[in-house]
């Protein structure tokens, strides 16, 4: 499977997620520019945390407006995957890809710490990895991670299944309402959640929890 | 329209730029007439205590700063120092302890943002940051402002720039109720053979600026930085510069792929005192003169002055000399960024700094003489009095040991530190193996198999004020014990000397003292000093802060797998403290914070004991032997066996009965040169025969188990009381409950 990691002025963790990435198919991932409207052929489009043009608008904003993201749309509409992680999230909700929104921690607060994570959803293409209910650990890094949606909406992803991980045994950090921590759209294809999986793949990390993610995103589940 | 230049220079103005009149004249005679008004402000920037280092730098002189693995020392934006295959670490330490009273977060961010500016201008992308911040009295009605702006500056910076926090400390005391400290450390990674410097080379070449434009935030920091404060503090709010991580994240970058195309023949960051200072010092290195004209300078607002221009310390700014032929190349890569790439000016074979400005020349001074020529001073200096000894039997036992370690580990000092370094993110990069809250934090070195890197920032300053020079040597000690504890080889440090006024001699005194403790320490453990800064006037209406001499280290885990940690512990494993039993109860925290009461003497350093038991530590947690280790620091015994227990959730059975002394020394003390280690019970006899063996005393105290820490017959605790006092008290405090009971009280 083949990859291409996002990199825009002001994302930071992209070296995390190619590191993640190669680290876990084998093979580094391509790297896409602000500025490209032709997007390699791929099978996961992955926007990597950070702070986009600084976040000095509101977070995701700006990134969501750039060339760049109106070829990811086209690449998402025609079924490719996309993931987006912090503040890739926040670029999917503010691009429209994804229901919802992200407001500020509850707590006002920059909070980094390691949180648990409940798999609500382990029939889409990102969680196959896992079971239904599995508790992983997983770290968490960010200021706008407070997850909100009306009624509506919440009653509808709720519903649809498209509550794809929650904030388990009270670790919820930042305040999202139904403690949700990631979202799929209703097709299914575009992924996004606050927490880092690419942050805790390998031994040095202290656990691996957050492999399967990317391995069954990748494809590479071990049989 | 053109702005004038032109201001008449009267003693007032002098007085005003902090120059003194025998400095003045020194000007007069060297350029043998009266300077421009924009000459005045340069040599301001220049000869100010902050840049020009006239108090300290012939005590500075006397610290080691060479060894085999030291490719830089002092001198250059940051040290550098070898960690084998061709690979390099290059880190600093500096304050920015005046900005941050002002305004603790921008003060504090454009800390963050000047340390790795100092660190990625030399060609290395940062990996690792740590923030030793000193506030007032918890009770002091300005401290949780500041604590709160503080922490959310630091954070605010580093996590948008993408470098992990791994380590720092956060301290409370009376002494800095006036004026914080906030010292902030960097590292980062190269090649060794890829390493950029400042020094200019070759004439008529053109001099570039490069990052954000020029504002007039800032101007005179450098000198507002060299004053003591008073009542008008609020006033110099304007001297405080604004940080824009984003445009620093995008000027790393553009730097790391400029460097690779070889344009770039010195390269030096604006920090204090911006355009002059970076200037002066590329062309007085290289011994080649500077013009710059100011019109061509990326400006984002109207009608400044030369004098704002040259003053001004706007951020994310580097200044230039580029190889002519690649400069379409070079330009290419910094708009690709989104940033300023403008040539300003050229190198000259004259030794002058010329600056023009509409048309006009504003300033020509002697280049070598604005750096090399600064006033130089032996200030008088008086050795500090030292407290009289005290003997532990003279200090009174607790009633309950219990609740004495209860009260210690939920103090202002010594409680978790996790509301604060939990603003900070610690994972980011994904290389942090051990994060704050142990001895030190460790990073892997990226792309490399199995090397890592040790960090730790340290000083005990109620050590320093009691005895200077005992306690800058702890200040080194402590720090290179905290990276042995992690199994890691200490290399080489960073120091940020934060002290009073140097024309008081009591306070002089401190410093040369505390310098020769630093010295003696960094010779005996082979830990030399590569860069480091100096703060001075940290004083508020005439009172001064506790001496501060923080060091910070690095050191090298050739393999990370064999690391120890301080949570390491499993259950069955024997615990030994290696080092003496605990006797020294002079000015320790159990004093302070359980007796209330400040006195004796510093613990003494035994630089000899130091080094023989780090060495033996560090190999048996190389040879596999040990689980866990901690050292020995504030609080003794007791407070490292609980901080140990609190990090494993394991239990522990202690008997010290076989020890010698009164109890509460034993398990308060804090007598240096010291370690706690958990060892496999199968290994414990061989461990421990080994040290015999290394003449490195030795004392088997229990095991490990169960859920309660249990010292035979002094206390037995639930590890669950322990964790939830240590964890409460900085919550509660910013949440305002300490104030809230204080009142009730």
């Amino acid at each position: 499977m083949k990859s291409a990691v996002v990199q825009l002025p002001g994302l930071n963790r992209d070296r995390d997620m190619i590191a993640a990435l190669t680290k876990i198919c084998g093979h580094a991932p391509v790297t896409v520019w602000q500025t490209e409207t032709e997007l390699p052929d791929v099978d996961l489009i992955v926007i990597p945390g950070g702070f986009s043009y600084g976040d000095y608008l509101r977070c995701g904003a700006i990134a969501a407006r750039m060339p760049v993201m109106q070829a990811i749309k086209a690449k998402a509409e025609a079924g490719v995957k996309v993931l987006g992680v912090c503040n890739g999230f926040q670029i999917l909700l503010e691009a429209g890809l994804l229901p919802g929104a992200l407001m500020r921690n509850a707590s006002l607060k920059f909070v980094c710490r390691e949180i648990r994570l409940e798999v609500v959803n382990a029939e889409t293409a990102f969680t196959r990895a896992y079971e239904k209910g599995q508790i992983i650990r997983c770290p968490v890094a960010h200021h706008d991670g407070n997850y909100f949606a009306d009624a509506e909406t919440l009653a509808a992803i709720e519903g649809n299944g498209q509550v794809v991980f929650r904030y388990a045994e009270g670790t919820n950090p930042n305040g999202s309402i139904n403690d949700i921590a990631g979202v799929i759209n209703a097709s299914g294809n575009v992924l996004g959640l606050m927490p880092h999986p690419e942050n805790l793949i390998e031994a040095a990390h202290g656990g691996t929890d957050g492999r399967g993610l990317f391995a069954s995103a990748l494809d590479v589940i071990a049989a | 329209m053109t702005l004038s230049n032109t201001r008449p220079i009267t003693p007032e103005l002098i007085a005003a730029h902090g120059l003194k009149p025998d400095e003045y004249d020194r000007i007069l005679a060297l350029i043998g007439r009266e300077p421009t008004f924009t000459e005045l402000g340069i040599f301001s920037a220049m000869w100010n205590e902050h840049c020009s280092y006239k108090s300290s730098k012939r005590w500075l002189r006397t610290l080691p700063t060479k060894g085999p693995r030291v490719i830089q020392g002092p001198g250059e934006n940051a040290g550098v120092v070898d960690i084998d295959d061709g690979d390099c670490v290059v880190f600093k330490m500096e304050s920015h302890n005046h900005p941050s009273y002002i305004e603790p977060y921008q003060g504090a961010a454009t800390g963050v943002g000047g340390i790795l500016r100092d660190v990625f201008t030399m060609g290395a992308r940062p990996v690792a940051a740590m923030n030793a911040l000193r506030f007032g009295e918890p009770d002091h009605p300005k401290t949780r402002h500041l604590v709160s702006g503080v922490v959310a500056g630091v954070g605010g910076y580093g996590n948008s720039f993408g470098v992990p926090t791994v380590g720092g400390e956060v301290e409370f005391d009376a002494r800095y109720n006036g004026n914080i400290l906030v010292n902030a450390f960097a590292a980062g990674l190269a090649k060794s053979d890829a390493i950029f410097y400042s020094k200019a080379e070759g004439v008529g070449l053109p001099v570039v600026y490069l990052g954000a434009k020029t504002g007039r935030d800032g101007v005179g920091g450098a000198t507002m930085a060299s004053a003591e404060f008073d009542e008008s503090i609020e006033e110099k709010r304007p001297t405080v510069q604004v940080g824009d991580p984003f445009t620093e994240k995008c000027l790393l970058e553009a730097c790391l792929e400029l460097m690779q195309t070889g344009a770039v023949i010195a390269i030096q960051d604006m920090g204090a005192a911006g355009l002059t200072c970076s200037a002066v010092e590329m062309g007085a290195k290289g011994d080649l003169g500077i013009e710059l004209d100011l019109d061509r300078v990326p400006v984002r607002e109207e009608r400044m002055t030369a004098y704002e221009m040259m003053l001004s310390e706007s951020q994310e700014r580097m200044l230039m000399v580029l190889r002519p032929e690649k400069e379409e190349e070079a330009k290419a890569i910094f708009v690709k960024w989104g940033l300023d790439f403008a040539v300003v000016g050229k190198t000259t074979d004259d030794l002058r700094f010329r600056i023009l400005h509409q048309g006009e020349e504003v300033a020509n001074l002697p280049i070598k003489e604005l750096g090399d020529e600064a006033p130089e001073y032996d200030r008088p200096w008086r050795e500090p009095g030292k407290p009289g000894a005290l003997p532990a039997s003279l200090v009174a036992e607790p009633n309950d040991y219990g609740l004495a370690l209860l009260k210690l580990v939920g103090s202002p000092n010594q409680s978790s530190r996790r509301w604060v370094y939990e603003q900070y993110d610690t994972l980011i990069q994904g290389n942090s193996l051990q994060l704050p809250g142990g001895d030190a934090g460790v990073v892997r070195v990226e792309g490399h198999p199995s090397k890592a890197l040790a960090f730790s920032s340290d000083v005990t300053p109620r050590y320093v004020e009691a005895d200077p020079f005992e306690g800058g040597k702890q200040a080194v000690a402590e720090c290179w014990r905290n990276i042995t504890a992690t199994g890691a080889e200490p290399l080489a440090a960073t120091d940020n000397l934060n002290f009073g006024n140097p024309e008081k001699p009591e306070i002089m005194g401190q410093f040369v003292k505390a310098i020769e403790g630093i010295g003696e320490a960094c010779r005996a453990l082979d830990f030399p000093i590569v860069s480091g800064n100096v703060s001075l006037y940290n004083e508020t209406n005439g009172v001064a802060i506790l001496p501060t001499p923080t060091i910070a280290g690095v050191g090298l885990l050739p393999d990370w797998k064999h690391m120890a940690r301080i949570g390491g512990a499993r259950d069955g494993d024997q615990l030994v403290v290696i080092g003496g039993d605990g006797s020294h109860l002079g000015q320790s925290v159990y004093l302070r914070d359980v007796l209330g009461i400040v006195d004796g003497p510093a613990p003494e350093v035994d630089l000899h004991a130091e080094r023989r038991n780090g060495d033996f530590i560090r190999s048996a947690i190389r040879n596999g032997q040990v689980t866990a280790c901690h050292d020995i620091s504030s609080g003794g015994l007791a407070v490292a066996l609980a901080e140990m227990a609190m990090a494993s959730g394991k239990g522990a059975s202690v008997d010290l009965s076989e020890a010698q002394g009164p109890a509460h020394a034993l398990l308060f003390g804090e007598d240096q040169a010291r370690y706690v280690v958990a060892v496999p019970a199968d290994l414990a006899n061989f461990v421990c025969a080994n040290a015999e063996g290394a003449g490195v005393p030795f004392r088997r105290i229990g095991t490990v188990g169960g859920d309660r820490l249990v010292v035979d017959g002094l206390l037995s605790l639930p590890i669950e009381q322990l964790r939830r006092t240590h964890e409460s008290w900085f919550p509660e405090f910013m949440d305002g409950n300490g104030t809230a009971a204080a009142a009730a009280e």
